[in-house]
């Protein structure tokens, strides 16, 4: 479904600042797919998404989503395929629109924008069946504006806005870090189902190395711009916090001493 | 004067004659305030291109009409010359990346030459209202609050249906989180020139009709047209939420910012009337309106005061 080949990606070439984000990274995700990725902090897992979402052209290697290659076509263009929640829920919806006219907005991901009005009955009854399933009471709550809710109802919202349309690939950076701990496993265990009801194919970064284990089929370590680790199936399932940690001491070596600290935090 | 000889030389039924004077005025500037509603609080954008293109539609409707062309033709094409002047602005900002601010600033400083040359390298162009037909003028005050009335009612119901169209919600996406627009699929630099178009286009059309009901254009009628804009949006919001409260829909919003411009132009025809020195109209208004746009930071502020911070007394947990 998604593939990265030889994806390369340097921020401020040629300045003091200059920074390799991403190094030759080659990813391949098949139909389905529910990837969770860890790393610490500045490995380049943001970077990794925001290049498949097209926030900015590669430097190189090639994209290709569902076959096409979307490698130089701009955001806007991708949007059609792809759903993204953020770490930050004021990022995934709009303040000052209605809930309606959010999940409207979301409703017409990639689409033609014409002169039709926007929020339709059928469209409100649509809503209304959609949010009922968050169990957040939101369905009642369709003319309130958005920013009038709590960050968990709109992590909540932005996860119902980003699958609503069954995007070919969804994206989830850190989405349940600003959510207190109930709030982000409700959160977690709502991204679990509409992943799996939509059979979505997913990648979902997480700072928290037990739910890594515990959602999805295959989980991807990445560090210092590379993807360092790729597990899955029954291997993935047997995970445990400590074995993560040998084989991320393993492989990236001498930096473990800073790095245990930042992949333990919030786990 | 004494205080007494003062007073007594205001006379009531003088204030009373300039009201409705200042109503039509009101309205025709409302419709300004319409434009920059559109910038300033749905594109959340200020543009400064407002200067211009309000002389540019007098400009172009004087010049035609006085050309012989009917005044609804005249003023049509008064607003597509504000359209296209907001569509310069939309590209220097969206295709150049020339910072929004700086944008409107070219386009109005350019637009000086070219008003200009539009009025015949003349600064002033008299339109009589007895050798033409006009769509209204200030010698018929009842009809002309009326005509403007209705242009306001239509538009803001234009207006209200078109950002509740999908587009118009893409164009509102984009001033609220174009970060999420972009990520939806909205093209928010189309977005941007779309909306500084429409905005564009109404202020001219502001500029086409109040060259009419003063009977000429002149190079400098739009000067501050920003701040006047900006005064009745803001009036018009303090007004409307505090007679609606969070009743105040959208529909009540854009209301809110034409009445805003008659509410503004009713306090020019009182300042006029105490004959308090009218020069000092553009200081007084520039303070309204830095004390508006000052409130809510200034409350925030309060909330949050480093002065203030160890001093609420007992841990709150
Ligand atoms: N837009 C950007 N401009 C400059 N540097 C960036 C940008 N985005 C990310 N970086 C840098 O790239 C590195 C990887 O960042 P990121 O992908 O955000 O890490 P993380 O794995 O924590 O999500 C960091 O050093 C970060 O500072
Ligand atoms: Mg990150």
């Amino acid at each position: 479904m998604l593939k990265l080949e030889h994806i390369s990606k340097t921020f401020n070439a040629g300045t003091v600042n200059e920074k390799r984000a991403l190094c030759d990274l080659s990813l391949h995700l098949r139909p389905g797919d529910y990837v969770t990725v860890i790393g610490s902090n500045g490995a380049g897992k943001s970077t990794m998404l925001n290049a498949v979402a097209g926030v900015w052209p590669v430097d190189a290697g090639r994209i290709l989503l569902d076959g096409e290659d979307v490698t130089g076509k701009s955001e806007h263009r991708r949007a059609g395929n792809i759903g993204r929640v953020f770490q930050d829920p004021m990022m995934g919806t709009a303040a000052d629109m209605w809930v309606e006219e959010n999940l409207d907005l979301a409703l017409l991901r990639g689409e033609k924008r014409g002169l039709r009005w926007a929020v339709t009955k059928s469209d409100r009854a649509f809503f209304r069946e959609q949010l009922a399933t968050l169990g957040l009471g939101l369905e009642d709550r369709m003319t309130t504006k958005v920013g009038m809710l709590s960050g968990g109802q709109r992590q909540a919202l932005t996860l119902l806005m980003a699958s609503m349309k069954k995007p070919k690939l969804l994206l989830l950076d850190e989405h349940t870090a600003a959510l207190d701990p109930a709030t982000a496993k409700k959160v977690l265990e709502i991204t679990d189902r509409i992943v799996e009801e939509n059979r979505l194919t997913t990648l979902m970064i997480t700072h928290n190395m037990k739910d890594a284990i515990r959602h999805g089929n295959r989980l991807i370590m990445m560090n210092q711009g590379k993807i360092i680790l790729d597990i899955e199936g029954e291997e993935k399932k047997n995970l445990t916090k400590q074995m993560l940690m040998e084989m991320f001491q393993k492989v990236a070596g001498s930096t473990i001493d800073t790095d245990e600290a930042l992949l333990t935090r919030n786990s | 004067m004494s205080a007494a000889s003062y007073f007594s030389s205001l006379s009531l039924l003088k204030l009373a004659k300039s009201v409705p004077g200042g109503v039509a005025q009101g309205l025709i500037w409302g419709l300004m305030a319409l434009g920059v509603y559109i910038t300033f609080r749905i594109l959340d954008a200020a543009d400064l291109t407002v200067d211009g293109s309000f002389t540019l539609g007098g400009a172009v409707a004087v010049m035609m009409i006085l050309g012989g062309c009917p005044a609804w033709l005249a003023v049509l094409c008064a607003v597509l010359a504000g359209m296209l002047a907001g569509f310069v602005t939309g590209v220097l900002h969206v295709k150049l990346g020339i910072p929004i601010i700086l944008a409107g600033i070219l386009t109005q400083f350019s637009l000086y030459s070219i008003n200009l040359r539009i009025m015949g390298m003349a600064a002033n162009k008299a339109l009589s209202v007895d050798k033409y037909e006009l769509l209204l003028s200030s010698r018929a005050i009842p009809s002309a609050i009326l005509t403007s009335f209705a242009i306001a009612f239509v538009l803001v119901s234009v207006f209200y249906w078109y950002f509740g169209t999908e587009r118009g919600c893409a164009i509102r996406c984009t001033g609220n989180n174009p970060a999420l627009a972009r990520a939806l699929g909205i093209n928010i630099g189309l977005m941007k020139i779309i909306a500084l178009s429409l905005s564009n286009g109404l202020v001219a059309l502001s500029g086409a009709l109040m060259s009419q009901f003063q009977g000429f254009a002149d190079i400098n009628m739009g000067r501050g047209a920003i701040v006047i804009g900006l005064a009745a949006v803001i009036i018009g919001e303090a007004v409307g939420r505090g007679l609606l409260g969070k009743r105040l829909n959208f529909y009540g919003r854009m209301s809110f910012a034409v009445l805003g411009g008659v509410m503004y132009y009713l306090v020019v025809v009182v300042v006029l009337w105490l004959r308090l020195n009218s020069n000092d109209l553009k200081l007084i208004t520039a303070i309204i309106v830095a004390l508006f746009l000052a409130a809510p930071y200034l409350r925030e502020k309060r909330k949050v005061s480093f002065r203030r911070g160890g001093k609420e007394g007992a841990a709150s947990c």
